[in-house]
């Protein structure tokens, strides 16, 4: 039997409600989004249920602790194509072992690969809440732009919450195209098509609310200083005669410099309020044609 | 704040500071609990990492680089001919506030060259903490250098600010202590090293007693010594190690490889930074704090060095040979943490995993065993290639080759491991 669903969470704790309830068979499990036809494999649908879900949520802990049970949802924020099935192979297993603790299995190739996702995603969970950088916008808030390996806003929102409590955050994932806004008070998810009625305030939508809601949008006065001072410090911390591009790009690899402020560029950072003048934003193209100019 | 001044004090004081190894920034749990700016959550985060390889947590940096001693090693000392600069307290409380609102550290790790006497320096080092947790109400990690002779009074005040605090112990002996730091004794530097290990056991005391009571450096007490700058021997260094560790307990002692800063006087002579060396240190550290090891295991009287070839666990391996081969089926917990090859989590989870089923090789492959190294060490259930069982018969100088040169995959895993304990 194939089901497919929405794509959320809900919507696949709701299929496997579905698939138990008719007997519990799964060919496969897939999410359905928008233009996909799978024309040999017409499934059943499954519409999404909240009220279903959260019974299923909660009905879950009667089979394993609460730590499998997180292991599960780190399974479906890791997109991964046999993300669904695992999660359903899992569950099955559990219950056809009526409840054993099966963390242990590490031989099982299920149990396994539920436990790397599930690593995978904390390890990309804890460098999330090392590498986001936040620019301060003329409006006091704070934001930045990631794009992780795996869905990990949901894992990082409390992290964050908890730890910048008294000031306005925004943390958005270009990759997936939403992101988390704190208001000092919670956490609510913003898109950029919903961007506006997610603002705190409630206020009317304005262009420039939406923008400022989602897109690093003019930078705080003294942003560019603290910039700056953070990349004089990263330099001279490092230890020239213990330089190891190796071991550098072992533990910060490449693909996260894009958005590390102490991996950009100097001339790349935003200009010095008292060097505004300064056309120190050339691009390097510029720059090159210039230098070849005067030979 | 006048950027361009802040952003060469910054460059120099940062620059000074990164010598001080540690940046750590674990071990305390401090809540978010008046609603201020920051926690700690008992497992530092690594922001960033420097181009050398080492993580940085921390914003570390000297308060000032004046500094009234002349230690050889130091960069800061008084007869080296640098720039000297010094910070305001309103200056490093606004960097600090400034960079943890963006995400970039963890906190900070204040030290300071010694201007004036220790009292003058410990008391502005102490005056930060302070403004940071009342003013400011931040509750990130802050770890704040302790200065040798400086009173009671401060080193308490310390404490109940600070997350973490360190005395560093500079050398591994006290006779290089005197050749190379003339001016400082171990008697100087141990003696706030009881103080805080006295002070942080009676806070605990009384925490337990009265819940709200309030508490001193959280995440304990560290130290550092330099290696490679003088003649000691890495078992003399391991024998120090663990003695620190129970005298004072001490959550770390640090290793800093001797990184060449001066071109006469009696350091001339060293010309590059030991990192292997240090990195084989911290295996040693490491194998005492988690595997039971015994400082005196790790080196023999004949060969008081750690070879740099292979690691310690190996080293120690092929010299008991007699005690292998560990049954993974059988045997217990702490002889399989003996096996090199085998780490804690593997360890565990073979423990775990056998209570089900008999553990083959294959099983043990997926259980992240390293079987390149450990094959010769354990036996488990199902045959045995013939080629193994040949090389298991292999006397110990035999092995090693054959572990150095055919196993290209261990050396790399070895050379990728290095520095990765930070």
């Amino acid at each position: 039997m194939v089901y497919t669903y929405d794509g959320t969470f809900d919507g696949l704790l709701t299929t496997l409600r579905r698939i138990w309830q008719a007997g519990g068979e799964a060919i496969s499990i897939r999410p359905q989004t928008g233009a996909q036809h799978d024309l040999f494999a017409a499934g059943t649908h499954v519409t999404t249920d909240e009220v279903t879900a959260r019974a299923v949520w909660a009905n879950l802990l009667r089979w394993l602790p609460e730590q499998a049970r997180e292991t599960l949802y780190h399974v479906f924020l890791a997109e991964q194509p046999d993300s669904e099935s695992l999660i359903y192979r899992y569950v099955r297993r559990v219950i056809e072992q009526k409840g054993a603790d099966i963390r242990e299995q590490f031989t099982d190739d299920t149990v396994r690969r539920v436990l790397d996702l599930s690593r995978w995603l904390k390890r990309e969970k804890h460098r999330m809440e090392a590498f986001v950088r936040f620019e301060q916008t003329t409006a006091g808030l704070y934001h930045a732009t990631i794009e992780p390996d795996v869905n990990v806003l949901p894992l990082i929102a409390g992290h964050f919450a908890r730890r910048y409590a008294d000031q306005q955050w925004l943390i958005y994932d270009k990759r997936r195209r939403y992101g988390l806004r704190y208001d000092g008070r919670r956490v609510q998810v913003v898109r950029p098509e919903t961007a506006a009625p997610m603002l705190a305030s409630g206020e009317p939508e304005t262009r420039n609310q939406k923008r400022e809601a989602l897109l690093p949008a003019a930078l705080a006065e003294r942003e560019p200083t603290f910039q700056h001072l953070w990349l004089t410090y990263y330099t001279s911390a490092t230890i020239a005669a213990r330089r190891s591009p190796e071991r550098h790009r072992r533990h910060l690899p490449k693909r996260y410099w894009k958005h590390l402020t102490e991996k950009r560029p100097a001339h790349l950072l935003p200009t010095m309020a008292e060097q505004a003048a300064r056309p120190t934003t050339t691009p390097r193209k510029e720059q090159g044609r210039r230098a070849r100019e005067q030979k | 704040m006048n950027a361009d001044r802040i952003q060469e004090k910054l460059a120099i004081l940062a620059d000074s500071a990164k010598y001080d190894i540690s940046c750590s920034s674990s071990g305390s749990k401090r809540k978010n609990a008046n609603g201020g700016l920051g926690n700690s959550e008992g497992n530092g985060i690594c922001h960033s990492f420097t181009e050398d390889g080492r993580c940085v947590s921390l914003l570390k940096i000297l308060l000032t680089n004046y500094c009234i001693y002349d230690c050889a090693y130091c960069v800061t000392r008084r007869s080296n001919d640098v720039q000297r600069v010094a910070f305001t307290v309103a200056e490093v409380v606004e960097l600090t506030m400034s960079f943890y609102r963006r995400n970039y550290i963890e906190g900070l790790f204040l030290s300071s060259g010694i201007f004036k006497d220790p009292d003058t320096t410990m008391e502005r080092l102490v005056r930060v903490a302070r403004e940071l947790r009342q003013n400011h109400k931040f509750n990130g990690y802050i770890h704040l250098k302790t200065i040798p002779g400086a009173s009671e009074e401060l080193i308490a005040e310390a404490g109940r600010w600070a997350d973490r605090l360190s005395v560093n112990i500079e050398l591994p002996s006290e006779a290089s202590l005197q050749s190379l730091a003339p001016e400082k004794t171990y008697h100087d530097i141990e003696l706030p090293m009881e103080l805080i290990r006295d002070q942080g056991a009676a806070a605990k005391e009384e925490s337990k007693i009265i819940k709200s009571a309030p508490r001193f450096a959280p995440a304990g007490q560290t130290t550092q010594l330099i290696v490679g700058a003088s003649p000691e021997t890495d078992q003399h260094i391991l024998t120090l190690t663990d003695k620190l560790y129970r005298d004072f307990s001490l959550k770390r002692v640090y290793f800093s490889g001797y990184v060449p800063i001066r071109e006469e006087g009696p350091l001339a002579d060293v010309v590059a930074p030991p990192t292997l060396r240090e990195h084989r240190l911290y295996q040693s550290d490491w194998l005492m704090r988690y595997y039971g090891f015994d400082a005196q295991e790790i080196t023999t009287p004949d060969a008081p060095n750690l070879p740099l070839d292979i690691d310690p666990k190996l080293a120690w391996g092929l010299r008991n040979r007699d005690l292998f081969p560990i049954d993974v089926n059988a045997d217990d917990y702490e002889l399989l943490l003996r096996v090199p090859g085998v780490g804690v989590r593997s360890a565990q989870r073979i423990v775990a995993a056998r209570r089900t089923q008999r553990l083959t090789m294959e099983h043990l492959k997926k259980l992240g065993v390293v079987l390149r190294r450990a094959r010769f060490f354990l036996v488990a259930d199902g045959p045995v290639p013939f080629a193994d069982r040949q090389l298991g018969e292999l006397d110990s100088v035999r092995l090693k080759h054959r572990l150095l040169t055919l196993d290209t995959g261990a050396r790399r895993a070895l050379k990728q491991s290095q520095l990765s304990l930070f």
